[in-house]
């Protein structure tokens, strides 16, 4: 397939692994934010390419990890309410509330379904005029286009038989998070391509400034990433903080006009709280005034009260690159991709599913 | 969940932007694309996919750039001799 098997090249993964090990002279410790990036390093085995002195943290961009219990305990709510049909991305659907996951609703009789886009669950619901149709609109910056896209479509075509639970979470202040933690180990990042696709890396920009950390936009393949790694190795030896952009077929400084319209008309800022992390200012998105009617939460009076993790789960450690997750004492014993104690063991770009189905270096 | 993955357009139908959509193949697979973030695609160039959406038109110069400079490598641009 063109514009993927160039990338996923071997002989280059290894040379630039070399090229690494010729250019860094020094310890470095780089993260990389986005879970699909994760689960590629992992997949590929690229830590194993990369010298001693290089290390990888992996980050808290894994937006099904960092959905906030209280927030899947509305969802499970809203989906066990009469004449719901409960829609959503499948990964979101064994991520563990306090009590129940979505899947557990299903079970008990709750209609929830999958969707590839957000667009199937609006045709849905034209189709279902009886029902209401409720979306979990969860992601990063690079899913807020089509989600914005699905609320405004189904505004302006008459569709009120559809709502959304908004879980929306944003890259730059969750770094920002990272950088601020007094025990932050991370020298540089590895931006998200596919946010930076959507956004653009003008954000980036201050983050670099303001922390003197280099950011390289990488894309997600094997070849993407050692040169992303590459990239910000090089940096580090300089002693240069500057935004490199290392996905330039997918990502113009300026992102996706278009689609940051529709995000803008549809959304705004808000607090946010990352599971495991804690709140962090203006890291979310819920809708704007003039959509609150297609809030689901709101529509359905879902209660968001706070809960307690599993005391055991060490997952805001993990999503903040201070722990490996086999530094986890439940890693790989009492918590597995089956038994699951917390999110980052679910989805297959958490870091502790990842190291779980494929190993990584401690 | 922010994977994204690139396949060629091959039909492109409807006049209001906010509703553009088009036929998508990923090597052999058919699907339908929402296409209103990408009104400028053509058909037989590549976008980036998401949830049911075009992100971006994949640039064909510049990823031939990155391959043709990532070639080279190790053969006209030695490493560095040793740090520092
Ligand atoms: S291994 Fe399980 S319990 Fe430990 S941090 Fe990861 S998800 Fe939480």
């Amino acid at each position: 397939m063109k514009f993927l098997d160039e990338y996923r090249d071997g002989e280059l993964v290894s040379e630039l692994g070399r090229r690494i090990a010729a250019t860094a002279a020094h310890d470095w410790t780089i993260m990389e934010v986005c879970g699909g990036q994760t689960h590629t390093i992992l997949k590929s085995g690229l830590e194993e390419l990369l010298p001693g002195n290089v290390q990888l943290v992996h980050g808290p961009g894994c937006p099904v990890c960092v959905t906030p219990l209280e927030l899947i305990d509305a969802a499970v709510e809203v989906a066990m309410r009469p004449g719901v049909v409960f829609t959503s991305f499948g990964d979101m659907l064994r991520v563990p509330g306090s009590r129940l996951s979505l899947l557990d609703a299903r079970a008990r009789g709750a209609d929830v379904r999958i969707v590839y886009s957000p667009l199937d669950a609006v045709e849905l619901a034209r189709r279902m005029q009886e029902k209401e149709v409720v979306f979990f609109a969860v992601g990063f910056e690079t899913t807020a286009p089509a989600n914005a896209m699905a609320v405004w479509q189904a505004a302006n075509t008459g569709v009120e038989n559809f709502s959304i639970v908004s879980a929306h979470v944003l890259v730059p202040p969750a770094m920002e998070a990272v950088l601020g933690s007094p025990e932050c180990r991370v020298q540089a990042f590895l931006a998200p391509g596919h946010v930076c696709a959507v956004d653009g890396y003008e954000q980036y920009e201050a983050v670099a400034n303001r922390y003197g950390v280099p950011v390289v936009v990488t894309g997600f393949e094997p070849v993407d990433l050692m040169e992303g790694i590459l990239g910000a190795v090089r940096q580090l030896e300089d002693g240069r903080a500057e935004v490199e952009n290392r996905y330039s077929r997918a990502v113009k400084r300026e992102g996706n006009q278009e689609a940051r319209r529709i995000v803008a008309e549809v959304f705004e800022t808000s607090s946010r709280k990352w599971r495991g992390i804690g709140a962090i200012p203006n890291s979310g998105l819920c809708l704007r005034p003039a959509y609150a009617s297609f809030d689901a939460l709101t529509r359905f009076g879902a209660q968001t009260g706070e809960v307690a993790e599993p005391e055991q789960c060490q997952a805001g450690r993990v999503l903040q690159g201070l722990l490996k997750p086999t530094g986890c004492a439940a890693f790989g014993t009492h918590c597995t991709p089956d038994h699951p104690l917390g999110a980052p063991m679910v989805s297959s770009e958490g870091a502790c599913a990842a190291y779980y189905l494929y190993g990584g270096r401690d | 969940m922010c994977l994204a993955v690139p396949g060629r357009v091959v039909e492109i139908e409807g006049a209001e932007p906010a509703f553009l959509r088009g036929k998508v193949d990923f090597g052999g697979v058919l699907k339908e694309v929402a296409l209103p973030f990408t009104p400028e695609v053509k058909v037989g160039e590549y976008v980036l996919v998401h949830a049911g959406f075009a992100l971006q038109v994949l640039d064909e110069s510049e990823a031939r750039r990155t391959l043709d400079d990532l070639n080279q490598l190790g053969m006209l641009d030695p490493p560095p001799e040793g740090p520092g």
